[in-house]
């Protein structure tokens, strides 16, 4: 990626696909939406957590492929939104063919250990979005400002 | 009683399953679990609680969180998972709840 093609107010960050680079992803977005005056602090935690999501499923997509390639993360702080989109160039994923989770008093509910994490991504920001990229997957979230939440009726 | 702490992710998550497996194994089957020293937990973090629950239930025990962070506790009712779980703010909640006070020592 060229200079060039940087937006104001984007960060990237690109790490080795390797889990111990999850903690520091979820530092790094998290203090840059703590730039963001407007953003409350319950926001920028469910980031926090959908972003880990994202960005755990990316580096367990590349060992599935056993692609050495890095994870790049941009974010990118607006007025009233931040958004950050997690890349990688695994084999794809379909998110329609995640299944629904059985209702919590179900017993069959404990059978899902895993398979919990999209829906964290989609319950924790306001958009998200799954997409077949070229060579992978990017996977784009974004939460709202406080003001912009209010505009929009939300709590 | 099981005392987390930390990150419950896909780096420290697999910590907590091998201590709850050694748990069981030793015949502790009816467990308390403080998060009260996690600090982030996301759905790997779940999937090792989700699992814990489940051996311990195989086994007729229990499994009891002390989960007074708001913002741990809110990745749980996200997930509807507060409606699966037996959750309670302080230990000794949790202690003082638990059938004929059979809560386990162990990793203080």
């Amino acid at each position: 990626m060229a200079i060039a093609d940087f937006r104001p107010g984007e960060i990237v960050l690109e790490i080795p696909a390797r889990t111990e680079y999850v903690s520091l992803v979820r530092v790094v977005i998290a203090a840059a939406a703590e730039i963001e005056p407007d953003m409350a602090s319950e926001r920028i935690e469910d980031l926090r957590v959908a972003v880990s999501e994202a960005t755990t499923n990316a580096i367990e997509a590349h060992g599935l492929k056993g692609v050495d390639d890095r994870i790049r993360i941009q974010c990118n702080l607006a007025d009233d939104e931040i958004a950050v989109v997690v890349h990688d160039q695994g084999m794809g994923f379909e998110p329609d063919e995640v299944p629904e989770l059985p209702e919590p008093d179900s017993p069959e509910r404990l059978l899902h250990e895993s398979g919990l994490g999209v829906h964290l991504m989609q319950m924790l920001t306001d958009e998200s979005e799954i997409s077949a990229t070229d060579d992978g997957t990017d996977v784009r979230m974004v939460v709202y400002s406080s003001k912009r939440r209010r505009d929009n009726g939300d709590r | 009683m099981l005392t987390v702490a930390g990150e419950l992710d896909v780096v420290g998550g697999p910590d907590l399953r091998q201590a709850v497996m050694t748990e069981v194994r030793e015949g502790n089957h009816r467990l308390v679990l403080d998060l009260t020293g996690v600090d982030f937990i996301d759905s790997f973090g779940l999937g090792v609680v989700v699992g814990s629950l489940k051996r311990t239930r195989l086994l007729d025990g229990d499994l009891r969180l002390v989960v007074p962070e708001a913002r741990v506790r809110r990745v749980f009712e996200v997930c509807d998972l507060d409606r699966v779980f037996d959750m309670h703010t302080t230990v000794d909640e949790a202690v003082a709840t638990a059938v004929s006070g059979q809560v386990v020592g162990g990793h203080q």
